[in-house]
């Protein structure tokens, strides 16, 4: 009995780790694209409040939006009849300030942050099947899908801790490099990066670890790993100590993430 | 010719005008002490000619060339700020050293990419070579391998001063080198100034310290509300300052 149940908990294991292993690989770099993007300063209005000045000197395209935008003002420049010496309106301040790319994915990170993991995977693994009436994940996708939904679902809270680290690198460092001449290329690769990973490994391995335990939930569209497969025998056979022996596998599996995040920290110890 | 022409900078943070038409020339081998209080715009200056913060209105020229004229866009571009940034070092009150990088790698790094990356032909034997040197100079040949968080404060400034003279800089800028130093500290860092003076290196530095200005600097500016208040010779300036406003900020340093 005891060698059944270690074999089919080893199979759920597979699926496990093959789940966890795809989220990382996947996750951390999305994760880290979300990040920029929640931290773009692109601002495509910002022209709106910069003065026209007498030099022809703008490109035509913007020349054209900032005409199409003073046609919607129309009224407010009639009103104050000064329509270069205007101040510009609240509406307008506004709208040059306005972030698309930041706003677009911090809506997108607020939703799936919000939303609970076991409801995304429902959505995404029936949700084409049901709406377009074609299961795109096929008879099989069931993993394919799990991935999909763990990779967006722990990029988003990857891009929180990713900003976090970038932003707590002293803005001094930037421009000591920016002097030195760096490329903005160089800035991130040579000097931001490393000292990010250093500042985010403890949340990083918080997050991890919590991932390791997450790929339970995929047994919600019927993927067997680890609990699910030991659950099984409580059902077939009534006996409970599979479960514990889930619990086991789960022990071993963090216990070596952990050596190996306090094996990174200590070999980046070296700077402070 | 003046190997740096500052003409009518003009610089706001939103409603906040910090400077306001601020003129000067520096004469090549020449040191140029700023003197003001806190928030006189001294570091802003400094900051504006390291473009790190772009002018509202005004001019930089260097050697001839115009790097920057807020009435001329093509001054302007992204791509070529930084060559011309190169023109001038900055050495920051807070040092910024690269911590995960020994004090040579500090040196030497911004050389050895470039030397990759734009291909200049200069071999990194020669740039670690030249780094060395330069540490040496500071005093630390004992500590090239040393990352900063191990170095003191005057120390790390010191590979700061290497890190910007590496690059060769026409100017090489001081933002307040010694404010974040024990008294202890800072003697040995103004040691290192007064050496690069005595070599005639060409440099610009905001300073506290009344009493080092006045020795190692041939132009001394005073800097109050955004204007330059006074401007002179160190004994014009501190033996007889005209302006009511030098005299009242210098009696408060009077000992020093």
């Amino acid at each position: 009995m005891f060698w059944t149940v270690t074999q089919s908990l080893l199979s759920g294991l597979g699926a496990a780790t093959q789940l966890f292993a795809l989220t990382l690989l996947f996750g951390l770099p999305l994760g880290l694209v979300i990040a920029f993007g929640s931290m773009s300063k692109w601002t495509p209005f910002r022209f709106l409040l910069q003065p026209k000045k007498g030099k022809k000197s703008e490109e035509p395209g913007q020349a054209a939006a900032e005409r199409d935008l003073s046609d919607n003002l129309a009224l407010t420049e009639e009103e104050s009849g000064l329509a270069d010496k205007r101040e510009p309106s609240k509406f307008v301040k506004a709208l040059a300030s306005f972030r698309p790319v930041h706003a677009l994915t911090d809506i997108v990170v607020w939703v799936v942050r919000g939303t609970p993991l076991m409801l995304q995977l429902m959505i995404i693994y029936y949700g084409p099947g049901l709406w377009f009436d074609n299961n795109i994940w096929g008879g099989d996708g069931r993993m394919t899908a799990s991935v999909v939904a763990f990779v967006i679902n722990y990029a988003c809270y990857f891009s929180v801790i990713y900003r976090g680290g970038i932003q707590g690198v002293p803005v001094g460092q930037r421009e000591a490099a920016q002097v030195l001449g760096f490329t903005r290329r160089q800035i991130f690769f040579k000097i931001t990066l490393l000292q990010m990973i250093k500042r985010i490994v403890p949340p990083m391995s918080n997050e991890i670890i919590t991932l390791v335990k997450d790929t339970s939930l995929a047994r919600i569209i019927a993927v067997t790993e680890l609990i699910k497969a030991g659950e099984s025998f409580m059902k077939s056979s009534g006996i409970i100590w599979p479960l514990f022996y889930t619990g086991v596998f789960y022990l071993i599996f963090v216990g070596i993430l952990t050596i190996l995040f306090n094996f990174i920290e200590r070999k980046l110890s070296y700077f402070r | 010719m003046a190997i740096l022409d500052v003409q009518h900078i003009e610089k706001s943070f939103g409603a906040t005008k910090v400077l306001k038409d601020i003129n000067f020339s520096l004469e090549a081998g020449q040191v140029l002490a700023i003197i003001g209080s806190s928030g006189s715009g001294k570091t802003t200056l400094l900051r504006c000619l390291n473009f790190l913060e772009t002018p509202d209105k005004g001019s930089i020229t260097v050697g001839g060339e115009v790097l920057f004229d807020a009435g001329d866009p093509a001054t302007q571009r992204e791509s070529e700020i930084r060559r011309k940034r190169l023109h001038f070092g900055l050495v920051f009150q807070s040092f910024n050293l690269f911590p995960q990088y020994t004090a040579l790698e500090n040196v030497t790094l911004a050389r050895e990419l470039m030397a990759k990356g734009e291909k200049t032909g200069e071999r990194l034997e020669d740039i670690r070579r030249e780094g060395e040197a330069l540490l040496a100079q500071m005093g630390l040949q004992d500590r090239m391998g040393n990352y900063p968080h191990q170095l003191s404060g005057g120390q790390q400034q010191r590979v700061a001063i290497a890190r910007a003279l590496a690059m060769k800089p026409d100017i090489l800028c001081f933002d307040e080198p010694t404010s974040a130093l024990d008294p202890e500290l800072t003697g040995e860092v103004l040691k290192v100034i007064r050496g690069l003076a005595e070599q005639h290196t060409t440099m610009i530095i905001v300073t506290h310290e009344m009493g080092f200005a006045r020795d190692v600097a041939d132009q001394v500016l005073f800097m109050d509300g955004g204007l330059v208040v006074e401007e002179g010779s160190p004994e014009e300036v501190f033996g007889n300052p005209q302006q009511a406003r030098t005299k009242q900020f210098l009696e408060k340093y009077k000992g020093d």
